[in-house]
């Protein structure tokens, strides 16, 4: 009987009675094909691949992430609470020592969920990694965390999440924002100020193939990981890469998604997007899986794959070198750019507008954070969406020192009721996720 | 009257069913190194003095064909695979003519690289240079698409006593099951055959020209014709048999849980309102995990004559049997030894039981009596044990709809059924240990036979569609046909239960015994490009294990 190397947990929930809309690329027969190809490959019979069933994450597991609004009910389906669910039943299965290492083939994905949820963006309504890590911190040993996003879109969401947490370094590879949806991502956004560095956004040119992916992780990404030095390594395992994908443009491939996979070495994967259901999504899974486990891969090819005909260009091999250069200058520049950041203001704010397209929402925040030479700093946002939503958001980073605990506090006691419809506070020292509104104030 | 028989490891057990209810019933020593005689032995002595024309119906549950893979006693075949892209194939050798070859076909079952006849002809030249006779096919989606199983076998015709097709031997997807199932039925094929032909020639000489059925592992049965092709579904059929045999006793509309206590093994199933629940995919048998439809049922190496030994005061029941309890004249001493010890069983030489369970007594330092009764409580508690981690086993399993994970069934058995040599000494005490009602099933020595002999006829058809493509296939049954883009769900369910009486009839069902249910029933739209262009349809249906309706009132008669 096959046996794998690793033992590897897989939590497969292809939610084949749920759909954004009917002929939504988020829909029913998604993983359709991908479970065919699992089961006619045998992949639950061999010894050492475990199949677990997803939980579903609770309230508490959300809030501890996310500020819902006007609550969590109101933003999400029971879809996203075991899509959670699965990504948790398997980071638990790999803390506690049950397998090697897990991945989470679930949907719906959630790497362009924000901190703040108004609705859908990108298809996706909460974080489904960021739930799982800040559970697997508040239940088990682990502080340093690495999230690699290996997603054709930029992972604007966890991005969001990490901005300021100098703990999680967050590793996005993507087609080039000015080319694809959100149009972020580009190397200069590198964190907060409490974080600056711990945030790497590497833009690939459209048509980068399997040469210029596995090259930004031997020479870019490795190297950043190597000197992090995470207790854990998350991969957002998105396979919209691939040449086939209706909705983007690049040319990676199965085999070239199984190499990445076996050189990262990523304790748990999640399955992010991945459009081109029939051609791309059975052999790219297949490829992660086996490569995860440790079986050679070698003969997975998906039908119409070519490798001449997918090749970059030399000038995308160029371009692609120097983005790599740029983001590894960064990365080296990052002290001395915390050292001045910390020599200028106590507050640093910052104004921006977020649109949600799946919901066709227009958030604007206004965000203050602490600049704190101790913690990831006090965290406020003023949130108003255009459906009339305005919102205080107090984060209390986990690990705060005591002048920040006691600043989100006073955010939070002293918030102005007639200002806002709800003031949410995020006590992560504290573990509590309080709420109340205007109502409620006034009485 | 109709008789069941079932070879067990150790006894043979046959009966003999009338209106009156249970007429004879016999236990004869197993035989394995001539399984032949002791069938037939079982059933000259059960129909002695009877005339023939008054046997309605004999069921067979034997050993042949599961002895022979455990004891790899099958004769060379030859296997030719083709997988395409995907895993290696020779990771899924089950012998060693084991030929790869080329040819695709991908999920939808579109062709995606063709096979080469002359990779063929150089596979099949290589066999019968080995004399090999029997030849299995399996290719990679061939329930989705058997063409290149089919275009292979073209091939091969007429070189080869029997080609099996990894297609026809189960509508699941599972390729290396399907691989290893189609192996173990090519190579069962000459052994079964050439037994069941000499039981039928045997009985006819007799003037016995009556239907005989032979047991599956889905507690079903078929008619010896049809077990002839598919030989693969008798193995393991003797745990089905039990279950078979308690379902008539276990409670309407709700959960049970049926136990047969034998002396090396306690064997352990779920019903769910009198039906038992199935093997997700299919049995494990001698390293082979196969697609072969089973009940569901967990094995314990714990049982009545489990050798009982300590090491540093800790007290091992099992996992071996070393013969009988001492009581009976065995070597070491066993659980049944401490049921004889606390006065549960009599007939038997309490002073040899008393000396086995002394010696252990005196090495832990306590009584006589407090450690036979330690070694009873032990292994109820064990029972117990592995019967609750059962249950969670079959309520964990994987769902893929939020419907199911919400609403999904939730085993909860409250009554538990026990059978086997032992059963009626455990009854008391598993019930006071646990929260079930416990029942002793009624003739539960020869439970087994009497499920065999009233089991009915079972089968199960897989039905896909395709409306892009514009195709509803059940290439298991042979069936193929046009589609336009209004196929529904409800149409492809019309269709498989079509086919599934039809099957099931042909594998000997009686036409009242066909109580059928859909197991599966998903239907996609498939999109291309925001439109859609098609529905994706799979549909799975079955007659439910039971018994047959024609003995209901044998049954009633069973419990007096
Ligand atoms: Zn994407
Ligand atoms: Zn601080």
């Amino acid at each position: 009987m096959l046996r794998a190397k690793h033992k590897t947990g897989l939590v497969f929930f292809p939610a084949f009675d749920w759909a954004i809309s009917p002929t939504h690329p988020e829909r029913e027969e998604r993983l359709l094909y991908t479970q065919d190809q699992v089961m006619e490959e045998g992949l639950l019979d061999i010894e050492n691949i475990i199949e677990f069933k997803p939980d579903l994450v609770t309230l508490d597991d959300i809030q501890r992430v996310h500020f819902c609004v006007p609550d969590v009910w109101s933003v999400t389906t029971e879809s996203h609470f075991i899509s959670a669910g699965g990504a948790k039943k398997i980071g638990m299965a790999v803390l506690d020592g049950r397998v090697d290492n897990g991945f989470a083939l679930v949907r719906p994905p959630g790497h362009h969920a924000m901190r703040i949820v108004h609705g859908a963006r990108g298809f996706c309504n909460i974080n489904i990694e960021a739930v799982m890590i800040e559970f697997l911190r508040e239940a088990y040993d682990i502080n340093r965390v690495a999230i690699i996003d290996t997603d054709c879109h930029h992972g604007d969401g966890t991005q969001d999440i990490y901005w300021h947490d100098k703990d999680t370094l967050f590793v996005s590879i993507h087609q080039d924002g000015r080319t694809l949806y959100p149009g972020s991502g580009f190397p200069d956004e590198q964190g907060g100020p409490n974080a600056i560095g711990t945030t790497v956004n590497i833009p690939l040119p459209p048509n980068t193939s399997e040469q210029g992916f596995l090259y930004t992780m031997k020479h870019v990404v490795m190297p950043i990981l190597d000197d992090f030095k995470p207790d854990l390594v998350i991969n957002s395992a998105g396979q919209d890469n691939h040449f086939s994908d209706p909705i983007t443009n690049m040319n990676f491939s199965a085999q070239g998604y199984a190499d990445l996979t076996k050189m990262l070495k990523a304790d748990i994967a999640v399955l992010e997007g991945g459009y081109a259901i029939e051609g791309a999504l059975p052999y790219v899974n297949l490829g992660i899986i086996l490569a995860m486990a440790g079986i050679d891969y070698g003969q997975v090819r998906e039908p119409d794959y070519d490798p001449d005909k997918i090749r970059q260009t030399t000038q995308v091999t160029r371009a692609i070198e120097k983005i790599g250069e740029l983001v590894l200058s960064y990365w080296r520049q990052r002290k001395p750019a915390r050292e001045r950041i910390l020599n200028q203001n106590e507050f640093f704010e910052r104004k921006r507008n977020v649109f949600y397209d799946t919901d066709g929402i227009t958030e604007s925040q206004y965000e203050k954070i602490r600049v704190c030479p101790d913690c990831s700093g006090a965290l406020k946002i003023d949130s108003s969406s255009d459906r009339g939503n305005r919102v205080l958001a107090v984060h209390i980073p986990r690990k705060a020192c005591q002048t920040c605990m006691d600043l989100g506090h006073r955010w939070y006691e002293s918030a102005d009721g007639n200002t806002f419809d709800l003031v949410l506070l995020q006590d992560r020292p504290g573990n509590k996720y309080l709420k109340s509104d205007s109502k409620q104030r006034k009485e | 009257m109709i008789i069941g028989l079932d070879v067990g490891g150790t006894h043979t057990d046959v009966v003999l069913l009338g209106e009156e209810g249970l007429i004879r019933e016999i236990k004869i020593p197993t035989d394995h190194s001539d399984l032949f005689s002791t069938v037939l032995e079982s059933l000259n002595q059960i129909t002695s003095g009877l005339g023939s024309k008054r046997i309605r119906r004999i069921v067979l549950s034997t050993t042949l064909t599961t002895n022979s893979i455990a004891q790899k006693k099958i004769p060379k075949v030859g296997m030719i695979v083709s997988a395409g892209p995907g895993i290696d194939p020779f990771l899924f050798q089950t012998n060693e003519y084991y030929v790869p070859v080329s040819g695709s076909i991908d999920h939808r079952g579109r062709e995606v690289e063709p096979v080469r006849p002359e990779e063929i002809k150089k596979a099949a030249r290589n066999f019968l240079d080995n004399d090999i006779s029997h030849v299995g096919v399996v290719s990679k989606f061939s329930i989705r698409n058997p063409a290149h199983e089919l275009k292979i076998s073209e091939v091969l015709k007429n070189s080869f006593e029997k080609v099996f097709l990894g297609h026809r031997i189960s509508g699941n997807l599972n390729f290396p099951r399907r691989i290893a199932t189609t192996f173990l039925n090519a190579s069962v094929y000459p052994i079964h055959k050439k037994f069941f032909n000499a039981v039928k020639r045997s009985l006819k000489k007799k003037g016995l020209e009556v239907p005989i059925h032979i047991l599956k592992a889905d507690g079903g049965t078929m008619s010896i014709e049809s077990s002839i092709d598919s030989p693969g579904q008798t193995i393991l059929s003797g745990p089905a048999a039990s279950v078979m045999g308690s379902i008539a006793f276990a409670p309407d509309n709700q959960d049970a849980l049926v136990m047969d206590i034998g002396g090396t093994t306690t064997d352990m199933a779920a019903l769910i309102n009198q039906i038992p629940v199935l093997e997700p995919v299919g049995i494990n048998i001698g390293g082979y995990r196969t697609l072969i439809r089973a009940l569901e049922v967990h094995s314990i190496a714990l049982g009545g004559d489990s050798a009982i030994t300590i090491t540093n005061g800790i007290l091992t029941i099992g996992p071996e049997r070393k013969g009988p309890a001492m009581a009976y004249g065995g070597p070491v001493p066993t659980p049944t030894d401490a049921l004889v010890v606390l006065g549960k069983i009599e007939n038997s030489d309490r002073e040899k039981a008393v000396s086995g369970i002394k010696a252990l007594a005196e090495s832990m330092g306590n009584s006589l009596e407090d450690t036979a009764q330690l070694i009873f409580d032990s292994v109820c508690k064990k029972i117990l044990a592995e019967a609750n981690a059962m249950i969670d086993r079959i309520n964990s399993k994987p769902v893929y709809t939020i419907h199911e994970l919400q609403e999904g069934y939730k085993l909860n058995p409250k009554d538990l059924l026990i059978i086997g040599g032992p059963a009626p000494y455990f009854a008391d005490q598993l019930e006071k240990m646990s929260d079930y009602n416990v029942h002793v099933v009624p003739r539960w020595g020869v439970a087994n036979a009497i499920g065999a002999a009233l089991a009915r006829t079972t089968s199960e058809v897989t039905l896909f569609a395709d409306t892009e493509q514009g195709i509803a296939t059940a290439h298991e049954e042979n069936f193929s046909k046009k589609v336009d883009h209004d196929y529904s769900g409800r149409m492809a369910v019309e269709n498989a239960y079509k086919l599934l009486r039809k099957k099931a009839l042909r594998m000997g069902a009686n036409s009242g015994d066909l109580e059928l249910e859909v197991l599966e029933n998903q239907q996609f739209n498939m999109v291309r490009g925001f439109l859609t262009t098609g529905k994706n349809i799979r549909v799975k249906v079955q007659v439910k294990p039971g018994l047959i309706h024609e003995y209901d009132s044998v049954v009633n008669k069973l419990t007096r």
